[in-house]
């Protein structure tokens, strides 16, 4: 049976225990229909060009985790920032795990996405948001068509998150196979602040597949600021897919840091419904062996005034592949806008690839949109000064990686965060650079 | 100290040093001198250790040891160190930074612990001071939108900073005006002492005013076609080098 066949049986069996009067019950069919009519995506679709799936659909996945597992703090305390009190909604195999979460209903709603789906005090919401930013792709769709778990945070007009909030969706591999799908919806209201520290990780070698899917709602000047880290294991396997719609004068930032994985997908959708939003999407993405990383973005300008700034930086060594496809569409009502996207690569080893693809689609006249992409290889002769000094090759090399991703980390404005990320750089690298660039 | 022996060099199969032959000792100051494109920079750069540049012939040796097998950063840790014709700027480095991980990293090599932290901040005050440098200039990214002259001045105070055995000043004094000049020549002459050597390599003798040289090499075509004391760079800047040329037809 194919995956595609599997995920068919599992949603009908799925659907069934689902009260048929729920207002989602359409929106689930009509998702798993499109998910059916289109199917896996392939490499002969453009978004897809330069990253297959068919590896990782022949695996035998279970699709709801069997047993429920519980996991001891002390074994998964390094994934948390442990020294900043944060909110935490934690999930184990896709299930909640309030012993390791911390949520709140206390101004702002740190809590979950099932209580939101089944509680009726919530239907008005889930009527208004849930699926409404998403776009109608087949993974996104069928993430629609399973949704059950995951993070919903809710920071009412005027109010602000006093804590980072870290959403972290644990794998424990007990199975050979594991296919998740969390599901995130955040809203953030008028004048509203949030920040947000996503991450997937997996605890063994197993494979994992995840098909992840988050919304984001800002309102009128909400400020969203959002970190993926990035960094699992040689069998995780990720799809992230982040719908964002802007309205006036808000602000969100999205930095995705990728160190580690066998495939991600990051595909980052911002809409800018309202005059004056600025949307940021930064990234570093360093990794090496045969991993793959695949950023696809998109920001669709739509009204006056807004910008967008886009920087991503990868490093690839061994025979790592990286992608990315970075789209800036603008209508012609988005006048005045300012978009600028700067994709930078470094490889190290000739096995090595990256296969950069700007794309301006421009129907307004009087904008400012720029664009540059460059693939090189550490700086030689950058190289031969830092050594000259006395440093040693391999520091010297660390500290131009360094120097390379730090204008997207000198953005990272959780300072702990910012310590964190530059630990696992040190880490990757195998150099204590002794200090925080 | 340092020591030349008929130092054959190429780049990409071209010839550019061809027999050089050089003895720098402890407490000495050499110039060398020479029209553009002669190899000076490429003797500087073959004696740090570029890649880039291959040994075809000869020996390099400091204190009797052979160093042209030895990596550049091998050959700072045993005190050679290269003021940068044209220094290199990187992009997301601080000046400070970059000078700490320098300092502890020949430290590393010699098995000493990182220099504590009040004592690093002393002594780049103190090296700072003596050049002049002003203290927010320090936390810029390293030579990045520097001016010519801020490119030289921040050379010499790494210099400063590590205290090499062996100085190499590739065209320092290019790009400075005199009062920065006269300050760039204070702080080698304070860092000069008996137990260590500078060589300085200059088109004009107008830095030899502030650094007094010992002895005076011109290079032409990849080989020292003259030596002498500081009055050969007075005949140099009266006469330019065509004379020479003359000479050695
Ligand atoms: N990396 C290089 N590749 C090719 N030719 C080079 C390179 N570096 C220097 N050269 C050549 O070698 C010669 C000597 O250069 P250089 O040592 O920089 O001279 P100087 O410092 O005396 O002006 C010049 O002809 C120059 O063009
Ligand atoms: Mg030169």
């Amino acid at each position: 049976m194919s995956l595609k066949e599997k995920l068919q049986s599992s949603y009908l069996a799925f659907e069934d225990h689902l009260q048929a009067d729920s207002p989602l019950h359409d929106v689930r069919n009509e998702a798993m229909k499109c998910f059916e009519a289109k199917g896996f995506p392939s490499k002969k679709e453009e978004a897809w060009k330069y990253t297959s799936l068919n590896a990782l659909l022949k695996k035998e996945y279970s699709i709801f985790p069997k047993n429920e597992n519980a996991i001891e703090f002390k074994d998964v305390k390094e994934y948390f920032l442990n020294d900043i009190d944060t909110y935490k909604v934690v999930f184990i195999d896709g299930i909640y795990s309030s012993f390791l979460s911390q949520i709140t209903h206390d101004v702002i709603d740190v809590c979950l996405m099932s209580s939101a789906l089944n509680k009726s005090k919530y239907s008005s919401i889930i009527e208004t948001y849930f699926n409404k930013a998403a776009n109608s792709d087949s993974l996104t769709s069928l993430n629609t068509a399973f949704a059950k778990e995951g993070a919903y945070i809710r920071i009412a007009k005027h109010k602000e998150a006093q804590k980072p909030i870290e959403i972290i969706n644990f794998a424990t591999g007990t199975e050979a196979a594991t296919m998740l799908q969390p599901r995130n919806l955040i809203i953030v209201e008028e004048n509203a602040h949030v920040q947000i520290i996503e991450r997937h990780q997996s605890l063994n070698k197993n494979e994992v597949l995840t098909n992840s899917v988050t919304e984001i709602f800002l309102e009128k000047r909400a400020n969203v600021d959002y970190y993926k880290i990035q960094n699992d294991t040689q069998n995780a396997s990720l799809i992230d897919s982040t719908f964002i719609n802007q309205e006036r004068e808000s602000i969100c930032s999205v930095h995705t840091f990728s160190f580690g994985g066998k495939m991600t997908r990051n595909n980052l959708n911002f809409k800018q419904l309202g005059e004056r939003c600025d949307s940021i999407l930064n990234g570093v993405t360093i990794i090496e062996d045969k991993q793959h990383v695949d950023h696809n973005t998109l920001v669709h300008h739509i009204a006056e005034n807004c910008e967008s700034h886009q920087d991503y930086k990868g490093v690839f060594d061994d025979s790592a592949t990286g992608v990315f496809n970075g789209k800036v569409y603008v209508e012609k009502e988005a006048q005045k806008l300012d978009a600028f996207q700067k994709n930078n690569n470094i490889l190290i080893s000739d096995k090595a690839t990256i296969n950069a693809k700007p794309q301006l689609e421009i129907f307004a006249d009087d904008v400012k949109c720029s664009h540059g992409c460059t693939i090189g290889q550490l700086d030689e002769d950058a190289l031969f000064y830092l050594r000259s000094r006395g440093i040693a090759t391999k520091e010297a090399r660390a500290l131009l990686m360094y120097a390379f991703a730090n204008t997207v980390l000198e953005s990272v404005k959780i300072p702990e965060l910012k310590g964190r990320i530059n630990k696992l750089i040190a880490n990757k690298i195998g150099v204590n650079l002794g200090f925080d660039l | 100290m340092l020591q030349i022996k008929d130092v054959y060099a190429s780049v990409e199969g071209k010839d550019i040093l061809k027999g050089i032959s050089l003895t720098v000792n402890a407490g000495e100051v050499h110039a060398i001198m020479g029209p553009n494109g002669a190899g000076k920079s490429t003797l500087a750069s073959i004696i740090a250790g570029k890649e880039e540049f291959e040994l075809t012939k000869g020996e390099i040796t400091i204190n009797d040891e052979d160093i042209t097998e030895l990596g550049a950063e091998e050959r700072a840790h045993k005190g050679v160190f290269l003021s940068f014709q044209y220094p290199v700027e990187i992009p997301g480095v601080s000046v400070t930074n970059f000078i700490k991980t320098a300092i502890n990293e020949n430290r590393k090599a010699k098995g000493l612990e990182d220099m504590p932290a009040s004592e690093m901040l002393k002594k780049i005050k103190e090296k700072a001071d003596l050049l002049e440098i002003d203290r927010k200039f320090l936390s810029r990214s390293l030579n990045v939108g520097f001016s010519g002259g801020e490119k030289k001045r921040n050379e010499i105070f790494q210099m400063a900073m590590l205290e090499p055995k062996l100085a190499i000043l590739d065209e320092t004094d290019s790009g400075l005006d005199i009062d920065a000049l006269k300050v760039v020549a204070n702080g080698v002459n304070k860092l000069k002492n008996k137990d260590n050597a500078v060589i300085i390599i200059t088109h004009y003798q107008r830095l030899l005013d502030y650094i007094v040289p010992d002895f005076v090499h011109v290079i032409m075509d990849g080989k020292i076609v003259k030596s002498g004391t500081k009055q050969l760079a007075y005949e140099l800047e009266e006469k330019g080098y065509d004379w020479i040329k003359e000479e050695l037809v």
